[in-house]
C-alpha cells in the first residue's frame, strides 16, 4: 500500500499504521514525499513492513513496537527514540541522539550518526556502519552499539553496562568508561551483531568498552567534583 | 563542564528559533533567491512564530551607500521631508514599513545624522545589504515585504521564538552591527551581559536587551582586526551558550555550530547552491535537493562559503 504525504495528512498516515485493519491485513506499506516530517512512523505495534522513500525530521519511528521500517534516506534528532522491539534501518546519516533511550529492538545506520548516539540506551542493539559523533552512549545502561567506523569525544560518559564496539579510532572515552578485554564470547556475540546489519567484517578488528563501574557508589575522593 | 551540559541538553527540546539561508554558487537562481527564501522562512514558523527577518545581499556595482530603516510608526512623507533637509540622497524607496535609502555619501558621515533620528531604527547598511524584520509571523513578513520578489547573490533569515528579550522590531534578527554584516542565531548565550559591557567600553553601539545583538557586536568588533573565519574560532572560547550561528558578510556567509552542538543544522549543497536551515524540511522545496550533498555542519568548526 502505497501511503502519499503529498495526498494524506501526516497524522491520518500515522493512524493508518498505527490501526492496522486485521480483515483486510495488509502489512507492506511505502511512503512516498516524508519532506522531512517529524514523527512519521511514531507509536507503531503492529508487525509490519513500512519502507520509507526520503529523509525525515525528527522521531521518525519513535516508540517502535514490532514494525520493520527502512528509511531510505537521512533522518533527523531521535530516530527510533524509546524503541521497544522491532527494527528501523536508515539508509543514510542520521542526526543527533540516534535510538535515545530504546529498551529493545534493532537500528542499523549504514551512513554515520553525529552526536549523542545511543544516549541513555536501555537494550536496544545500534549498529552504525559509519562514524558516530561526540558523547555516544552516555549513560548508556543496557544492550549494545557497535561502530564500524570512528567515535567522537567522551565516549560511553558515565557508562553503566551497555557494550561498546568500535573498529576505528575513538577520540577520547568519557568518565568510567574503559577499553576491555575483547573474550570469545564477546566475539561471537559481535559477529552476530554485524550480521544482523549484513555485514561481514571480522570481529577482531574491533575493539571493546565497557563501565569500569567507578561512579556506581559514592567516593569520598570525589566530593569536591559535586 | 561538558558533563553538566549534557545534563541540560537532555531535557532540552531542540525547538527555539529557526535559521535559513542560501548561497548561490551561480547566477541561474539569482531571480529567484528570494522566493527560494520565503518558503524555506515559512517553513520554519514553527520553530518560531514571534518575528522574522532576512538579510538579502544584492551587490550593486557602483558606490552607492544603501540603508535600512525601519520608520515604526513614523510616517513615510515626513521621514521622506525631514531626510532631504539632512542628506543628500540618490533614492528612497518604501516597502510597508521599511525604508531603503540610497547615497553617495558615506556611512561616517550618515550614520550619525541616523541614529540621532528619532522614532526610526536602522536595521542595516552596506553596499550590497539589506535588511527587513518586523514582529508577526514569518509568513506575514514574507506578505507584508513581498520578500519572495528579490534576487540576490545571497542571502540569510530568522524565525524568532523569543526567550531573553521583548518582542520587538529590535529583537528581531538578523542583526548588523557593521557595513554589509549581519547575524543570525539559533540558541542562547550565557556571558552577553559581560560581553555587552566590554564591548561597550570599546566603543560598540547596542539598540537592545538581546543576546545575538552582542554576537554580531563582538563579531564586527573582531573584524577589525581579523577575518571573519578567525573570528568566529576566537568566539568559540569568547562566547558562553549553546547557538548555531549564520554570519553574513558582502561576499557570502559562514556557519558555525557550538561545541556541546545540541542546536541543530542541516547544509544540502550542489552545484548552484549552499542552503542551511535549522531542519532538513524547509528545503525540501529547493531545485534539485535530492541530488545535492546534505549533511551536518560539525561541531566547532567553521564552514564559509564565497571570499571571507
Amino acid at each position: 500500500m502505497i501511503l502519499d504525504l503529498k495526498k494524506l495528512k501526516l497524522r491520518s498516515v500515522n493512524e493508518i499504521l498505527q490501526n492496522i485493519d486485521r480483515k483486510k491485513n495488509k502489512r507492506d506499506f511505502v511512503i512516498l514525499n516524508p519532506e522531512g516530517n517529524h514523527a512519521i512512523c511514531a507509536g507503531l505495534t503492529d508487525n509490519i513492513d513500512v519502507t520509507i522513500k526520503g529523509h525525515v525530521g525528527y522521531y521518525c519511528a519513535g516508540m517502535n513496537q514490532n514494525a520493520n521500517i527502512i528509511v531510505d534516506g537521512n533522518v533527523g534528532t531521535g530516530i527510533a527514540e524509546n524503541m521497544m522491539s522491532g527494527k528501523v534501518h536508515v539508509k543514510g546519516n542520521a542526526s543527533q541522539s540516534a535510538g535515545a533511550t530504546a529498551h529493545g529492538g534493532t537500528l542499523i545506520i549504514d551512513g554515520d550518526a553525529s552526536s549523542r548516539c545511543g544516549i541513555s540506551m536501555k537494550g536496544i542493539d545500534i549498529i552504525v556502519k559509519g562514524s558516530v559523533g561526540h558523547m555516544s552512549a552516555f549513560m548508556a545502561q543496557s544492550g549494545n552499539l557497535v561502530v564500524c567506523g570512528n567515535a567522537g569525544e567522551a565516549l560511553g560518559d558515565s557508562l553503566y553496562e551497555t557494550e561498546i564496539y568500535v573498529k576505528g579510532k575513538v577520540k577520547s572515552l568519557g568518565a568510567d568508561c574503559e577499553e576491555k578485554k575483547m573474550s570469545k564470547k564477546h566475539k561471537t556475540k559481535l559477529k552476530g551483531l554485524l550480521k544482523k546489519a549484513g555485514s561481514n567484517i571480522k570481529p577482531e578488528k574491533f575493539k571493546r568498552y565497557g563501565s569500569a563501574r567507578k561512579l556506581y557508589n559514592f567516593n569520598i575522593d570525589n566530593v569536591s567534583d559535586y | 563542564m561538558l558533563y553538566y551540559k549534557e545534563k541540560i541538553i537532555f531535557t532540552n527540546l531542540c525547538v527555539m528559533c529557526g535559521i535559513v539561508g542560501i548561497y548561490l554558487k551561480s547566477k541561474k537562481f539569482e531571480k529567484s533567491l528570494g522566493d527560494m527564501l520565503s518558503k524555506m522562512l515559512v517553513s520554519m514558523e514553527t520553530r518560531g512564530s514571534d518575528s522574522a527577518g532576512v538579510a538579502i545581499y544584492k551587490s550593486d556595482k557602483n558606490k552607492i551607500y544603501k540603508y535600512s530603516i525601519c520608520l515604526n510608526k513614523l510616517s513615510f512623507e515626513k521621514f521622506k521631508k525631514e531626510i532631504n533637509k539632512k542628506v543628500k540622497l540618490t533614492s528612497i524607496d518604501k516597502n510597508s514599513d521599511h525604508v531603503i535609502l540610497k547615497s553617495i555619501e558615506k556611512p561616517v558621515k550618515i550614520l550619525p545624522i541616523l541614529q540621532n533620528f528619532k522614532k526610526i531604527s536602522l536595521v542595516g547598511y552596506g553596499k550590497s545589504i539589506e535588511i527587513f524584520k518586523q514582529v508577526g509571523k514569518p509568513s506575514k513578513v514574507v506578505k507584508k515585504f513581498n520578500l519572495d520578489n528579490f534576487s540576490g547573490s545571497h542571502a540569510i533569515g530568522h524565525t524568532r521564538m523569543a526567550t531573553e528579550s521583548e518582542v520587538t522590531t529590535d529583537g528581531s534578527h538578523p542583526y548588523s552591527t557593521g557595513e554589509d554584516e549581519c547575524l543570525v542565531h539559533n540558541g542562547s548565550l550565557s556571558n552577553h551581559n559581560n560581553l555587552r559591557r566590554i564591548l561597550k567600553k570599546n566603543g560598540s553601539k547596542f539598540s537592545s536587551d538581546n543576546d545575538t545583538e552582542v554576537a554580531a557586536g563582538y563579531i564586527s568588533d573582531s573584524l577589525k582586526k581579523r577575518n571573519l573565519k578567525q573570528t568566529l574560532n576566537k568566539g568559540l572560547n569568547d562566547l558562553d551558550g549553546f547557538y548555531t550561528f549564520i554570519a553574513g558578510t558582502h561576499s557570502g556567509f559562514a556557519v558555525l555550530r557550538d561545541e556541546i552542538a545540541c542546536k541543530p543544522a542541516v547544509i544540502a549543497e550542489s552545484k548552484d547552491y549552499v542552503a542551511i536551515s535549522s531542519e532538513f524540511q524547509a528545503m525540501t522545496h529547493l531545485p534539485n535537493i535530492n541530488n545535492a550533498r546534505i549533511f551536518e555542519p560539525e561541531p566547532g568548526i567553521v564552514y564559509s562559503w564565497g571570499k571571507q
